[in-house]
């Protein structure tokens, strides 16, 4: 192998290196939280969408997100029913009641969901093994990720305790626990049967469903049997896939929230800040060498093979500051998925975009710090 | 040897900067050097010895005249042209100019790499001629922990590793003691002899006047050859 120049010049200098390696590992860091939280907020606001079992979700018109759902009539299930390929389509009610903290017998808003036990509507196996429960009346299914405000419902449950309680004033029993989790404006959730949702919203009726759930049969054509829904409905339901779905949740909080722009300029500064000190750190370098550069010119060397080493350097540096970065990152994600159920994972594909980050921020700095590599002349050298 | 010289100048002009701050610092030089040479270049401070150096060493571009260095002339030559003549020169500074991330050893190396068929080769080729200048214990010392003479004798290392036709030398003893100066000196000597090299060195020091072929004297960008055949 040839000299590894920029290799030995950027260890030569330890603290120099450790300095770097410390800015571009804090510089990676903070695109991995910022990008990561926001991923997170933004999963967090699907992870109900994420776990119904269905392929293909029929909504009323002017809904706008989970939780400002508009009903739409039953019978636009059954008309879809009747569409080639699909196999089932279930009703599944949502809304806002008001638990009693049984502890403190004050009232918070929860968002409820109900659906027929007959046609299990969640991909939730904890959920699906409760069935029997919510069969019975006046009984849910508790949220054991909802925020400590509703009680320690889940600890005294988990306890042996039986929790009796009231939602919209009406005597509710916890018959179990399931894991979701909250989000942007649900704090806590509940999960039982459509008939015991109908009778705590006294004022909802069967006939009037917010979310339709379509199965297509084995083999059916998603795409083709979306098209038929949209051609066989009225305009008065909406016919979005899987995808669709979760995103008109995420547009909508993107939209009504700064929190994307928000994480988004975080990551921004991250990089900007990285920018800054790979920049600092090569011009530094490449100025406390014009004289050995000058001298490499005068034994042959040309002006490439310095450009060369300044971007090796940069590149160098963007591996060293990265591996760190991302590990350290990474127990970060643990950390804070462990205090705030935030659903903060490593996902490969934000690794790689900031990996790429991380790489193109040495280049713009060393692309910048080359500049200064005109001033190594060798003419000079003999003076 | 060969019968082309290695450098032939005719009347070389250089001046520095432009318009009112146009500086002549050299005017008609004519000289030959041909291989086996050690010619020393003698004039007091400010005369243009280094830049008659740069020059030759295709460090700076030549205005007017004719300069043919190893029979490529140099005059209009381009930017690629320049850097190919370089490869052909071992160059030696008054300050040894060694890179301070280097060990002595990949400081010779760097420059064997440019003409070695491997990398394997440019190390073998560093090591030999460092324990040529007698720094076999020193191969893997940075220049900071050499004395000023074991530097010199890396930079002498590193001019001569690719057996240079020409090497040019400005100075190179003024930064070292009379004994490691006249030991630095003799050795060149003894390589170029033993390559077969011609020397071009700028020097103020009488003590080692004697190891020259022909010492040429300059006065205010004039040469004045007093050609003196000491070795004869
Ligand atoms: N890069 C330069 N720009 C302008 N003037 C220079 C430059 N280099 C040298 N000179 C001037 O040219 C003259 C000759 O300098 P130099 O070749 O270094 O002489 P010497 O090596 O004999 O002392 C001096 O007057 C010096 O000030
Ligand atoms: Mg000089």
């Amino acid at each position: 192998m040839k000299m590894p120049l920029a290799w030995l010049q950027l260890t030569r200098e330890r603290v120099r290196l450790l300095v770097a390696v410390a800015g571009i590992g804090f510089a990676v860091i903070l695109m991995f939280l910022q990008l990561g939280f926001r991923a997170a907020l933004f999963d967090g606001a699907v992870r109900l969408h994420a776990s119904f079992e269905a392929d293909i979700f029929l909504i009323g018109p002017k809904s706008s997100a989970l939780v400002s759902m508009q009903s739409f009539s039953q019978r636009r299930l059954y008309q879809a029913m009747a569409v080639p390929g699909v196999a089932g389509a279930s009703p599944v009610y949502l809304g806002f009641g008001r638990f009693r903290n049984p502890e403190t017998n004050e009232t918070r808003g929860i968002f409820a969901v109900g659906f027929n036990p007959g046609e299990p509507v969640f991909r939730l196996g904890e959920v699906n093994r409760q069935l029997a429960s919510i069969r019975k009346p006046d009984t849910v299914l508790f949220d054991r990720a909802s925020r400590s405000e509703y009680g320690p419902i889940a600890a005294r449950y988990t306890g042996g305790e039986s929790i009796v309680t009231e939602v919209n004033d009406r005597r509710v029993r916890v018959g179990g626990l399931f894991q979701m989790g909250t989000s942007f404006a649900i704090n806590g959730a509940l999960i039982t049967s459509d008939l015991n949702f109908l009778r705590l919203f006294g004022e909802r009726s069967k006939g009037l469903v917010d979310l339709g759930l379509v199965r297509l049969a084995p083999g059916a054509d998603p795409q083709r049997v979306k098209a038929d829904l949209r051609a066989a409905l009225p305009a008065d339901v909406r016919v979005l896939s899987r995808q669709e779905y979760m995103d008109f949740e995420k547009d909508y909080w993107n939209r009504s929230t700064p929190i994307g722009y928000i994480f988004a300029l975080g990551a921004a500064m991250g990089f900007i800040v990285g920018t800054i000190i790979v920049y600092q750190i090569l011009y530094t370098d490449v100025s406390d060498h014009l004289a050995e550069y000058a001298t490499l010119k005068a034994i042959g060397y040309t002006n490439g093979y310095l450009l060369g080493v300044v971007f090796q350097e940069a590149f160098l540096l963007s591996l060293l500051g990265f591996v760190p970065g991302f590990a350290i990152s990474f127990a970060l994600y643990d950390l804070t998925r462990g205090a705030t159920l935030l659903p903060l994972t490593m996902d490969p594909l934000r690794a790689a975009l900031i990996f790429a980050l991380t790489v193109l921020m040495c280049a713009v700095s060393g692309a910048i710090a080359v500049r200064r590599l005109r001033a190594a002349d060798p003419a000079e050298i003999f003076a | 040897m060969s019968l082309m010289p290695v450098i032939a100048i005719r009347r070389l002009d250089h001046t520095y900067g432009h318009g009112a701050l146009e500086r002549r610092v050299l005017s008609d030089i004519d000289l030959t050097i041909a291989a086996g040479e050690l010619v020393i270049l003698t004039g007091p401070s400010g005369s243009g010895k280094t830049t008659l150096l740069t020059l030759i060493g295709a460090l700076r571009s030549p205005q007017t005249g004719s300069l043919r260095v190893l029979g490529q002339e140099l005059c209009g030559a381009s930017e690629a042209d320049l850097v190919a003549i370089r490869r052909n020169i071992g160059y030696i500074f008054q300050s040894h100019n060694l890179l301070g991330f280097l060990t002595a050893r990949q400081n010779v190396q760097m420059a064997a790499e440019l003409s070695a068929g491997s990398p394997t080769e440019a190390r073998a080729l560093s090591e030999a001629i460092l324990v040529a200048v007698g720094l076999s214990e020193r191969l893997d010392y940075y220049p900071e922990n050499l004395s000023g003479g074991q530097k010199q004798r890396v930079a002498i290392a590193r001019a001569l590793v690719n057996r240079p036709s020409l090497v040019l030398a400005d100075e190179p003893t003024a930064a070292l003691d009379s004994k490691s100066g006249r030991e630095v000196v003799e050795l060149m000597q003894q390589l170029a002899a033993d390559q077969g090299c011609a020397i071009l060195m700028v020097t103020h020091d009488s003590r080692i006047l004697d190891v020259a072929t022909r010492t040429v004297h300059m006065e205010d960008g004039r040469l004045v050859q007093s050609e003196t055949a000491v070795r004869a």
